[in-house]
């Protein structure tokens, strides 16, 4: 199970990677392969603002239908389109090409109440 | 895994989308050992099983396979099953959900002679094969001529080197096999199936891919297309229905509701967009709810389109007609199509 170390991460298994004044955020490979073939991703509007912690879309397997949690507050600036056509990226590449959405974060202490990459390894391996 | 009747059952071993590929182009093999099997003895057997059915039992030829369904007074389902007439007794093979409440009701008709029922639920084991190369997969480990056997029949011979009841049955739009064997010789059946055969496209396959695979097909499931208020003529049935039999248990009001055609029914739905439609989602006709999603999935074999089945109200259940499924709040077209939505290539 990949846990790359330049991320942060949430206990509900989203990780997101701090550039600058923008934020990409995805869900872990450990979710991606409890989540099983994914099918469908429905991801907020760009330009709707969005609170940490908060469900902001949901991510659709063959059997099941799960909320997608944002890591940290901000305004969405981008979504990955190309998961329309290709849901499936998100279990090939869910640190890469299957990431999610772009914010730009409200306030960057959120941060602080995320998990390192070793600490969210532990976590996911309970 | 999951809980599942009291059986541990795993939902997938791999991928879902994995092993409904193997099923549709080599082969699966699926542990169906939870499903509640009975044996049943005597004379008067196909008399009083078809006092009980919908489908004709009596009129069944020696080693065929017939697909019933079990139904109350008010026609509601009480199970669907496959009933398999052997050379000097019947396997009657019910879904494990349904088990307890089939003995139940199997033991309460029972007449005072000339009928025996063997309760064999967890004790006889069942492993099905099932794909176009199930036939090249399973001969050499089998004594009978799997090519010459028909479909819906079966032979009792030898897989594996022990003894086992083999049928051309199964539930998922494919051909194959179901092998019935003792529970105690069924691991080292399934361990020799997947040992010769797992180089060649031989895939473990779970619950979730078989949902899958039984669906596009067109086939129930207990529970979403039929229950106890969803009758077999609301299912679309209605080929399984032998009003020429003198009487059975729900005859009179499958009949009626049959001749009335008011009753809301089962209509196979294509989604035009990409969300999926999911078990108890509304749908929508115009400005009205007409019915609700009973089973949903991607299809794979139907061009990865959204699949689903609806009980909806008559008016909504032509083919052809344009239906919206409400998923979280928004309304998504959707079309009535024929089922089943899959039919494998002759």
């Amino acid at each position: 199970m990949a846990t790359p170390a330049d991320l942060l991460f949430s206990k509900e298994h989203e990780w997101v990677k701090l550039d600058g004044d923008s934020a990409t955020i995805g869900v872990t490979d450990y979710a991606q392969n409890a989540l099983g073939d994914i099918v469908y991703v429905e991801l907020p509007r760009v330009g709707s603002a969005i609170k940490q912690f908060s469900n902001v879309g949901v991510i659709e397997s063959v059997k099941a239908v799960s909320d997608l949690f944002t890591p940290m507050s901000g305004e969405v600036v981008e979504v990955n389109s190309a998961l329309d056509n290709d849901p499936a990226a998100v279990n090939r590449d869910p640190y890469g090409a299957g990431w999610l959405l772009k914010i730009k974060p409200a306030d960057p202490n959120e941060a602080k109440s995320l998990l390192s990459s070793a600490d969210y390894a532990k976590l996911a391996e309970e | 895994m999951v809980p599942f009747a009291d059986f541990e059952m795993p939902v997938q071993y791999s991928s879902i989308l994995k092993e409904h590929d193997a099923v549709r182009h080599r082969a699966g093999l699926f542990d169906l050992s939870h499903m509640g099997q009975f044996l049943l003895t005597g004379e008067k057997v196909a008399a009083w099983a078809d006092a009980l059915t919908i489908n004709a039992v009596g009129t069944m030829k020696p080693l065929q396979a017939r697909y019933n369904l079990f139904c109350s007074e008010t026609g509601g389902t009480y199970d669907d099953t496959i009933f398999y007439r052997l050379e000097n007794r019947w396997l009657l093979v019910v879904n494990a959900s349904n088990a307890d409440r089939m003995w139940s009701h199997l033991n309460e008709h029972l007449p005072p002679d000339g009928v025996a029922l063997e309760n064999r639920h967890g004790r006889s084991a069942l492993i099905a094969i099932q794909g176009p190369r199930s036939v090249a997969m399973l001969q050499p480990h089998a004594d009978v001529d799997l090519a010459a056997m028909r479909y819906y029949f079966c032979a009792e011979g030898r897989v594996n080197g022990v003894p086992a009841l083999i049928a051309r049955t199964g539930y998922t739009g494919e051909d194959g096999f179901e092998l019935f064997v003792e529970g105690a010789q069924a691991p080292a059946l399934w361990n020799a199936l997947l040992l010769d055969h797992q180089v060649d496209g031989l895939e473990p396959c779970g619950l979730g891919a078989r949902d899958v695979l039984r669906l596009e097909a067109g086939m129930p499931l207990y529970g979403h297309e039929l229950t106890e208020t969803i009758t077999p003529v609301q299912a679309g049935l209605t080929w399984a229905l032998k009003l020429d039999k003198p009487e059975f248990l729900g005859k009179e009001a499958l009949q009626r509701q049959l001749e009335l055609d008011e009753y809301s029914r089962i209509a196979g739905l294509v989604m035009e967009g990409r969300a999926p439609a999911r078990e108890g989602y509304n749908v929508w006709l115009g400005d009205s709810i007409v019915g609700t999603i009973r089973s949903g999935s991607i299809g794979p074999s139907v061009g990865n389109k959204n699949i689903a089945t609806a009980l909806v109200a008559p008016e909504a259940a032509n083919v052809g007609t344009s239906l919206a499924v409400e998923i979280r709040g928004a309304r998504h077209d959707a079309k009535v199509v024929p089922m089943p939505f899959y039919k494998r290539p002759k």
